[in-house]
């Protein structure tokens, strides 16, 4: 799939995920579907020609003209505030994509999947989640989420379904935990990413997303762990 | 014509001059890579330039930072938008290394420890244009930006800058390397905003 110019874009449904996180399902005539794992491009122009471009990963993946993003607000941010809360169903944008070929689960692939995922960077994430939960695929598919509180967790009901499903799921909490929680509280360590992910036994294909440190942490910890660099996949949000 | 987005605008970024069309400005240094960072000790780090023929030029560290090294203040350009003006880094002019390099290839593919490899036509090596560069700030390069050494092509987007280089095949045909084959434009200027294919 190759890229196209920008697209109009029309925002059919938004949603609540958290309290400072929507979930935009946009309409895209034109759009010619996405793998999981695919972001797009954005852009807004303000009524006098002022242009802002950010890129956004997919939630959703396959045919269709629909896409379905999930936005984070970066406070004092210009794009993430608008879409989290001015941005309303019938509002205009343009996109671009989908975009990147290399942070992509494909269904034949044989071996097993680690995910991991810090805050937003859960998006494309949940792409592949779905992907495979609808799929034939046998391979096993892990998650590690690590979010600040159980309430900051972007699709966290999607998540929990899955995970009575078809996926195998362990949280990471880093300032609030639900009481009684077994494990600590606070950033995950190279011992606790080993232990809440496959062994390099397993032969895993790792996909790592979230903000810059958070990607650099936990693939680093995946390669103390004695995974092969070339097996864990990484997307930084920056930030 | 540009789709208008109602009630976009309010938080607008000042426009700046020096920052390519879709950009913006960051103080911070954001490290984007496809992988984990490889960590090379010195004593096991070299530099080489392979030419057609086979033949290779190969540095060792002592021998490669003992080379004439030029002090390089500019601006560096990501394609996932963020750009930073006026780094400062130390490091090693492409002329200088290619004084040593006879060829008659157009093109260069770079490698990197770990893996990574991009495509950058040699005409954009070579005229004070790139560097391979291994101080940031007066500092020893850190492995999260490409240290001991990385390529330094600050006219082009940043994946062009190539992390943790270990050496420079020259090739005859412009071939893709990594992000060139994954879905970014095969050279990549950012006042031209060549981001994708
Ligand atoms: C491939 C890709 C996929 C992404 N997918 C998602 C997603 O699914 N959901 C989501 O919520 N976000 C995603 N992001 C992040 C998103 O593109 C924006 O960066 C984010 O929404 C903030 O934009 P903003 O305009 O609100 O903030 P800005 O006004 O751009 O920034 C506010 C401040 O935050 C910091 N900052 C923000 N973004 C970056 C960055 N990329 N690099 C360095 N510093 C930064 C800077 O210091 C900046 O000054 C993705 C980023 C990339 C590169």
């Amino acid at each position: 799939m190759r890229t196209t110019g920008w697209l109009a874009a029309r925002i059919a449904a938004v949603r609540p995920t958290t309290s400072h996180a929507r979930v935009l399902t946009l309409d895209v005539p034109g759009w010619p579907g996405n793998d999981p794992g695919q972001h797009l491009d954005i852009r807004l122009t303000a009524e006098d020609g002022y242009q802002a471009e950010r890129s956004y990963s997919i939630a959703s993946s396959g045919p269709g003209e629909r896409v379905e993003l999930a936005v984070d607000t970066v406070p004092d941010g210009e794009v993430s505030p608008y879409l989290v809360d001015v941005a309303e169903v019938g509002d205009m944008l343009e996109v671009k994509g989908p975009l990147g070929a290399y942070f992509v689960w494909h269904e034949s692939d044989p071996d097993p999947v680690q995910l991991v995922a810090g805050g937003s960077g859960i998006v494309p994430l949940l792409a592949m989640a779905r992907a495979h939960d609808r799929s034939e695929s046998p391979v096993p598919f892990r998650l590690l989420y690590s979010v600040r509180s159980p309430d900051d967790a972007l699709y966290r009901d999607e998540i929990l379904d899955l995970a009575g499903r078809s996926l195998d799921l362990t949280w990471a909490y880093t300032r609030a935990a639900p009481e009684g929680w077994p494990e600590p509280v606070g950033r995950l360590t190279p011992d606790r990413v080993a232990a809440a992910t496959w062994p390099p036994a397993r032969h895993p294909l790792t996909f790592i997303c979230g903000p810059t440190r958070f990607v650099e942490a936990a693939a680093d910890a995946m390669v103390a762990a004695g995974h092969d660099p070339a097996r864990v996949r990484t997307e930084r949000f920056g930030g | 014509m540009a789709q208008f987005t109602r009630g976009f605008g309010s938080r607008r970024r000042d426009a700046d001059p020096d920052l390519p069309p879709g950009q913006y400005l960051t103080t911070d240094f954001p490290v984007l890579s496809a992988g984990p960072t490889p960590r090379i000790p010195l004593s096991e780090w070299s530099f080489s330039i392979r030419t057609e023929t086979g033949e290779t030029a190969r540095w060792s560290w002592d021998e490669f930072t003992a080379l004439p090294s030029e002090e390089v203040s500019t601006d560096i350009h990501c394609v996932t938008r963020w750009s930073k003006l006026g780094t400062s880094w130390r490091g090693v002019a492409l002329d200088t290394l290619f004084e040593e390099v006879e060829t008659s290839f157009d093109y260069v593919m770079a490698h990197s420890y770990g893996g990574y490899t991009t495509n950058v036509p040699l005409e954009d090596l070579l005229d004070g244009k790139a560097w391979i560069a291994y101080e940031f700030d007066g500092e020893p390069l850190d492995p999260e930006h490409g240290g001991p050494a990385r390529l330094l092509v600050p006219h082009l987007y940043f994946w062009k800058s190539a992390k943790w280089v270990r050496g420079l095949v020259m090739q005859q045909h412009d071939d893709p390397g990594f992000w060139e084959q994954n879905g970014y434009h095969l050279r990549g200027d950012p006042w031209l905003e060549e981001r994708y294919w």
